[in-house]
């Protein structure tokens, strides 16, 4: 018996080598650097003078690129751990109306809406957790239920509370709110003005900001969509957590039978996933100062999506925070790209549809490689 | 076998009932420590109940299970970890997506403290499974690498190395090999012998005379919810085991119809 084992303590003749240079390459997130750097190239070539690489130009990609990867950041742990939520989108609706009925029509401080808010969207995440861990049913079916009622109550409400379908006046209760500053503000604008004296970034010319830089500040949307996506990324492949987190969706029976509480780890990243839709929702309302019924639509797929590009696997056990971040990258400044590129909107479809097919037929063949799937 | 050394668990007159249905009829098995004891049966001769009954995940209906000594009840199947009992299933026991160490460390992950956060340490990790892997005769081309890779032998390999790093005393392993090949087959017995010579006391599902004969000290038979007694190495013939799993007369009479070819 010992004499069966020799050969195998030696290096098996039949497994290449493989240079440090492609294990390095071999990574979840090779398809969405790939899709990046594409994409950039061609819009450096195609639309360089467009207005599209100046500071108000990459401001506008960086606002929408970082909206997608707030959701994108949650949809992507949830999608690994083995879940889907395609309520993500209608839950930024839904959360926008109440901060708005709660602070314009109750009239509670911002702040306290803010956090009854979160507090109750939180709740709902944890509710669509536990309904589909205890009735086994698919995450796909229990959040498409949710979709529609929190959809329908975003459009309910207001209009029986207030007798329309959009509250504004937000900006006026939130001001001076310190929470409200949180998801609305704008951090480093000594710095933006500094840039435009010096002339490195364009000012305006006339009117009463004469001078001052068009550009006045980074939305704290950005910072939002950069500290999730650097917690998630710790999260999921630094911590213990992480690992219970890949364990879920992987194999949950196989993470049972080693203690993995796989409930637990399933339930916590339907709340976070609700935590990110309404971290969205928040930076959105306090920007436009108004919460409308329509609010989010399609976000759920569009997160998925990005989550998609960036290398997760569809079934869970498989992906990177920071792939679904470059996926949501590509999203945004195609998006934008292409208005600034002057080329007709409808055909933003048609692009993103070809790079979402490139991509993940990339990152199937990558990840065939690493996890020798066949 | 050695008569200085206690029973590590002893499983006395053990009945399982399912309703109406009697899986377990009375079985009584010692193991000791440092034993590779073979539970053979064949289909449907109650190997699976009486091992669930072991590894904590049915109560028995009537009978009572020693362990160390001391009368056990088990509740579920952590009570029976925790005390030190293991199993490894054929399947349900590795994540192929996952990296070998995140597989050896899944659910026992080694943390280390970075100011007041605690971090996976994936350095430790990665050490450890390497080093325990080489003992086991498993040359890993890096502990990241995915276990999807590995061949069937292989992962039931990192999962014995699992069960006896983590401290398990007593390793209940069920049909390992009934899907390998003849390769993979030698090295999952190659390991088990390892396993046995640390003094871990090693119960092994099988319903392949030869893979027993290859690695069993003591062979227990089932048939029908019931032993039909503990043989020890050396006093019994292949022919006489498989003669006793399928009940004696049967395969005799088939046997012979077939040339001996059974």
């Amino acid at each position: 018996m010992q004499d069966a084992t020799k050969p195998t303590a030696q290096t098996d003749e039949r497994i290449k080598e493989i240079s440090a240079f492609r294990k390095a390459l071999i990574r979840p997130e090779l398809g969405g650097m790939v899709g990046t750097i594409a994409v950039f190239t061609f819009f450096l070539l195609f639309a360089f003078d467009s207005g599209m690489f100046s500071s108000q130009g990459i401001m506008n990609w960086s606002i929408v690129s970082a909206q997608f990867m707030i959701i994108a950041v949650g949809a992507c742990l949830l999608m690994i751990a083995g879940e889907f939520d395609l309520s993500v989108g209608s839950m930024i609706g839904f959360a926008g109306m109440m901060v708005a009925i709660f602070s314009v029509t109750f009239g509670w401080p911002t702040w306290i809406a803010i956090l009854v808010t979160f507090a109750l969207c939180i709740a709902i995440g944890a509710l669509n957790g536990w309904i589909v861990i205890r009735t086994g049913l698919p995450s796909f079916i229990v959040t498409l239920a949710f979709l529609f009622i929190l959809r329908g109550f975003t459009i309910f409400l207001p209009q029986v509370i207030e007798r329309k379908t959009i509250i504004g006046g937000i900006k006026d209760v939130a001001e001076g709110d310190w929470l409200a500053a949180i998801f609305g503000g704008k951090i480093l604008q000594g710095a933006f003005v500094w840039l435009g004296d010096a002339g490195l970034i364009a000012t305006f010319e006339r009117g009463t900001r004469k001078g001052q830089p068009v550009v006045d500040g980074i939305p704290m949307l950005i910072v939002w969509a950069l500290v999730l996506i650097v917690i998630g990324h710790i999260l999921l492949t630094k911590t213990k957590f992480g690992n219970w987190i890949f364990a879920s969706g992987g194999d949950a029976e196989a993470a049972r039978n080693s203690g993995v509480p796989v409930n637990k780890v399933k339930i916590l990243m339907f709340m976070f996933t609700a935590f990110c839709a309404t971290v969205f929702a928040m930076c959105q309302v306090m920007e436009f100062g108004s919460a409308g019924a329509d609010r989010g639509l399609l976000k759920e797929f569009e997160a998925i999506i990005a989550v998609v590009i960036g290398g997760a696997l569809l079934t869970g056990g498989y992906g990177s925070v920071l792939g679904a971040a470059l996926g949501a990258l590509i999203f945004g400044v195609v998006q934008q790209g292409l208005f600034f590129a002057g080329v007709e909107s409808s055909l933003f479809r048609v692009f993103l549809g070809v790079i979402l097919l490139g991509a993940v037929i990339l990152n199937t063949y990558i990840r065939r490689i690493i996890t020798g799937e066949r | 076998m050695n008569p200085e050394k206690a029973p590590i668990i002893q499983m006395k007159d053990i009945q399982k009932h399912f309703g109406s249905v009697i899986a377990l009829a009375g079985v009584s098995v010692d193991v000791f420590p440092g034993e590779c004891h073979c539970l053979l049966g064949d289909n449907g001769a109650g190997k699976s109940t009486f091992i669930k009954t072991m590894s904590g995940v049915h109560q028995p209906t009537h009978g009572e299970i020693l362990f160390e000594g001391k009368p056990m009840h088990f509740n579920d199947p952590r009570d029976a970890i925790t005390a030190g009992i293991a199993t490894v299933h054929q399947h349900l026991a590795m994540i192929p997506l996952m990296s070998v160490s995140r597989n050896f460390f899944m659910g026992n992950e080694p943390e280390r403290k970075v100011g007041p956060i605690k971090f996976f340490d994936h350095e430790y990790a990665n050490r450890v499974t390497m080093e325990e892997m080489r003992k086991m005769g498993i040359n890993l081309r890096g502990p990241d690498q995915a276990v999807g890779t590995l061949s069937g032998g292989e992962r039931q390999t990192v999962a014995i190395a699992r069960a006896v790093h983590f401290g398990a005393k007593v390793l209940i392993l069920d049909e390992p090999t009934s899907a390998l090949g003849v390769r993979q087959t030698a090295n999952v017995l190659a390991t088990i012998d390892k396993v046995r010579k640390q003094g871990i006391a090693v119960v092994f599902i099988t319903h392949n005379v030869r893979h027993a004969l290859a690695v069993g000290d003591r062979f227990t038979v089932l048939n029908r919810g019931q032993t039909l007694g503990t043989a020890q190495r050396g006093q019994i013939t292949p022919e006489e085991l498989q003669d006793l799993m399928a009940g004696g007369q049967e395969l005799v009479a088939l046997e012979g119809s077939l040339g001996g070819t059974v």
